[in-house]
């Protein structure tokens, strides 16, 4: 299976063939969305990829239409925003797009992150598809984290303050460092004005990534349920119009929460602190970021040491960038891994508590559990995975996707259809 | 997004004719399933696009102040004031009998942008215009009493030399069309609405 | 339904004073019900030009609304020639006149009526102002209270009608009231509200919770102005999204039929 395919048929279309001979833009498309061989048995968790896809598409819209309107200024910030709420034709609605756009962006890529997770979507030959994956989620964050100062409200300026400290734990440049990205002494103009041209590049550089991403992806080809890889044309049928016509019925769903939350509960995932403008002289009672970020938040206040916590956060995502080669076990997919599907669940679990203790005061008993949870989220990775990889018993693997699809249908294996020409292919 | 693949997938020929013979007579449900979807797709995006083009155009702010109320009662006969109207100057002239008398008999025919002085104002003594030369957009002097009136009794642009006479219409130098009435109307005897 | 609430409450937490004293928590608003509630409500037009009435003959003395426009007020029901009448009645910093002069012959700012375009004239020239004026505290604005706090509208009411008399041994700051419902129960405002204390032209009586729930209300709306427009647009995006996802989901069973 190689990615280009000779034994197409041209192309009927002059026009086509003719553009197609210089550019073959059309030959692209048609081996990597139109025959493009997939599993046949992906699961509907296999739709959150493009609907992180989606979802930084409207980001990037929305986006563009705000920084029309929007000004990168302390004293007019706040009140550009709340312009937009107010006076621009459907401003309101662009910006509560955006606004829950983030949240959104961010609950689907992390169940795409917990389904690699769960399926070993990280092994072998797929360990830079998963780092890349990573690497997008490192980008994401930051980026998340600019927009959200944007607003200048009282969590705006005070999570601006708090992060940017952070970097004061370096150990001696930590000052300067601070000053330097401050563009002075406190988060202040300067400050604004950068985090605004950093957050209008960021996603663009995410949009970079994401098509290496979908190289590295088109290289090998999705994962599937069970793990295994497809061993011949029975196993897979054509991306289109198998997987477009899937992939768009998982958007008109993810329309119908995303649209939901702008329309009727648009302030749900926010602090309504953020509705009061940056006070420098007043902090707010309680710093908390966004939910998406809590766990890791989480993770930093569990450790009472600057430096150290800073690292651990940090850790906590890098360590998915070590999980191909944490996880040795030669089985993929948590169906035929009953312990590491346990402490699959368990983690889920963990990270839930993670981020639920984000939302707590600094006081016990939630710094205890705090630490209970950043211990065992480390341990997980550290300790878990590798030892059940090793000690495991799994279960037996079907002999290949077909044959596991009949046997769950209750029927003998056939011939996939929507296959044509596999035999050239192959 | 959502029209741009399901109207490939309308547009696409059945991967291969096995699947067509298969489909067999629910073929036509398909293509009208197909055809639906598309449609309501396509539909969808193009009123999803409406508020982002909507979100350019004058918003609620810059609509409330493109109108402006000026009291006129202050101004005396012989005098001017210069008001801002949509971040443009606007000339309001109380006109002397003297100036209407002029303006009202200047012969229409010889003049380079012709208009009779009755088209360029609703009230006689009352010249509304907007203050920006028609050559390069410098504003004319001539507003206050001290200024140049140029040759013809109006007003005078330095920037490139530009007569307007008692009318605001261009009379000499570069210009070429009289200075630009704007939209306005008297809501009492003394009071005007621009916009 | 909310006052007998309320005052079992008060003396519920006031007989129980000595573990009051020592909870300096805020009490949790009680959970009232607003018309611009759920997926359907909309705002109640009579209650909130009560609000704005209140707003103007109470709150407006110390504390700004700078965030709405006289021009916002349409969305109240008023004309546009109300509107203008309702400006007119506040005095703005006038531009230069036509000798270009920003004060007159005594050295004071000139003015003129405010228009409706103009935003809701502040009581204070500015913070400093304000805070000699209000026991060196800046009275909060008010554009966005409703929204800027956990249970907005519910708190407004509960902190407005939440006044009563400290237990023993608390010690008030000078200046400072006692406030069930405000964090650390001691608040700078004093009770702003006393029964009949707006003449209501019609409707319910002006008790101190009527008047607490209308400026509430009206809050709200300065708040989130859009409110209506988002839930009328809604609703319609959402039935277009039950047809769109019906309509996929048939398209989806019928494409995947020869794969099952």
């Amino acid at each position: 299976m190689t990615a280009h395919n000779p034994a197409s048929p041209p192309f009927r279309n002059p026009v086509i063939r003719w553009v197609d001979y210089r550019l073959p833009v059309f030959t692209f498309m048609r081996d990597h969305l139109g025959d493009y061989q997939t599993p046949k048995n992906l699961s509907y968790m296999w739709n959150f990829g493009s609907l992180a896809g989606i979802a930084l598409v409207v980001m990037i819209l929305t986006g563009i239409f705000l920084a029309m309107h929007y000004q990168p200024n302390v004293n007019g910030a706040f009140a550009s925003v709340e312009r937009i709420m107010r006076d621009v034709n459907y401003g309101w609605l662009i910006r509560y797009l955006h606004m829950n756009g983030a949240s959104m962006f961010f609950l689907v890529v992390y169940l795409h992150t917990f389904r690699g997770l769960y399926y070993g979507s990280y092994k072998a030959p797929r360990e830079v598809l998963w780092m890349l994956g990573v690497l997008i989620l490192f980008t994401m964050m930051p980026t998340a984290f600019l927009g959200y100062v944007l607003v200048w409200g009282q969590q705006s300026f005070w999570a601006a303050t708090v992060i940017t400290s952070m970097v004061t734990a370096v150990p001696f440049v930590g000052e300067p460092i601070v000053e330097w990205l401050w563009g002075g002494f406190a988060v202040d103009n300067p400050t604004l004005n950068r985090f605004f041209a950093l957050h209008y590049l960021m996603p663009f550089v995410i949009v970079g990534i994401i098509a290496i991403h979908l190289w590295a992806l088109h290289m090998h080809r999705s994962n599937n349920p069970t793990g295994v890889e497809p061993k011949g044309p029975e196993d897979t049928i054509a991306f289109h119009p198998y997987f477009t016509v899937k992939d768009l019925l998982g958007v008109a769903a993810f329309l119908i929460v995303y649209l939901g939350f702008v329309f009727f509960a648009p302030n749900f995932f926010t602090e309504p602190d953020n509705y009061i403008p940056a006070d420098p002289l007043v902090t707010p009672h309680q710093i908390v970021p966004e939910w998406y970020l809590l766990p890791f938040y989480t993770v930093l206040r569990a450790i009472p040491h600057k430096l150290t916590g800073v690292i651990a956060m940090v850790a906590a995502i890098a360590i998915l960038f070590l999980m191909p080669w944490l996880d040795r076990s030669p089985v993929k997919s948590a169906r035929f891994r009953p312990l590491y599907r346990m402490f699959f669940w368990i983690f889920l679990l963990d990270c839930l508590i993670l981020g639920y203790l984000g939302a707590q005061t600094a006081e016990e008993p939630y710094v205890t559990a705090g630490q209970i949870a950043t211990f065992y989220y480390f341990a997980h990775f550290l300790i878990i995975v590798p030892a059940v990889s090793r000690f495991e018993k799994t279960k037996p693997v079907p002999e290949s996707i077909s044959v596991d699809v009949a046997a769950r249908e209750g029927r003998r294996p056939r011939r996939g259809v929507g296959t044509k020409k596999k035999e050239e292919v192959a | 997004m959502v029209n741009v693949n399901s109207a490939t997938l309308a547009g696409a020929e059945p991967s291969d004719s096995r699947e067509r013979e298969k489909t067999g007579g629910e073929g036509t449900r398909r293509d009208f399933l197909l055809l639906a979807a598309t449609a309501v797709g396509a539909v969808g995006a193009g009123l999803a696009a409406w508020p982002f083009i909507s979100s350019m155009r004058p918003a609620a702010d810059t609509l409330a102040e493109a109108t402006l109320e000026v009291d006129l009662s202050p101004i005396e006969t012989g005098q001017a004031i210069t008001v801002v109207w949509r971040k443009k100057p606007v000339f309001i002239r109380h006109r002397t009998a003297d100036e209407i008398q002029k303006a009202e008999s200047q012969n229409v025919a010889e003049l380079r942008d012709p208009q009779p002085d009755s088209e360029r104002v609703k009230k006689p003594e009352w010249l509304v215009m907007i203050g920006i030369c028609t050559h390069l957009g410098c504003i004319p002097l001539g507003q206050q009493p001290n200024d140049p009136t140029g040759n013809y009794g109006g007003w005078f642009c330095p920037c490139h030399g530009s007569h307007y006479d008692e009318s605001g219409r261009i009379r000499q130098g570069p210009a070429p069309r009289n200075l630009a009435i704007p939209q306005y109307e008297f809501i009492d005897d003394t009071t005007i609405r621009l916009g | 339904m909310m006052r007998p609430f309320l005052s079992f409450t008060l003396a519920a937490l006031l007989a129980s004073s000595a573990a009051l004293a020592a909870e300096s928590e805020a009490l949790p608003p009680p959970d009232l019900e607003w018309s611009f509630e759920g997926p359907l409500g909309l705002y109640d037009r009579d209650a909130m030009r009560r609000g704005l009435k209140i707003y103007r003959e109470v709150c407006a003395s110390c504390h700004s609304i700078g965030l709405l426009r006289y021009r916002d007020l349409r969305a109240l029901g008023y004309t546009e020639s109300e509107v203008k009448e309702i400006a007119g009645q506040y005095e703005v910093p006038a531009g230069p006149d036509p000798a270009g002069n920003t004060v007159d012959a005594s050295g004071n700012l000139l003015t003129r009526p405010a228009t409706p375009a103009d935003a809701f004239v502040a009581p204070f020239a500015n913070a400093n102002a304000a805070k000699a004026a209000n026991n060196g505290k800046v009275p909060p604005d008010l554009s966005l209270i409703a929204k800027s706090r956990i249970s907005g509208p519910d708190y407004l009411v509960a902190l407005l009608t939440g006044y009563g008399e400290p237990p023993a041994g608390t010690e008030l700051a000078p200046g400072a009231s006692y406030n069930l419902y405000f964090p650390g129960h001691q608040i700078a405002m004093p009770p702003p509200l006393s029964p009949g204390q707006v003449q209501y032209e019609d409707g319910p009586e002006a008790t101190v919770a009527q008047m607490s729930t209308d400026v509430s209300h009206f809050l709200m709306w300065a708040a989130e102005p859009k409110l209506e427009e988002r839930k009328n647009l809604g609703l319609k995006v959402m039935g277009y999204l039950a047809v769109l996802f019906v309509l996929m989901i048939a398209v989806k069973r019928r494409v995947w039929r020869d794969v099952h």
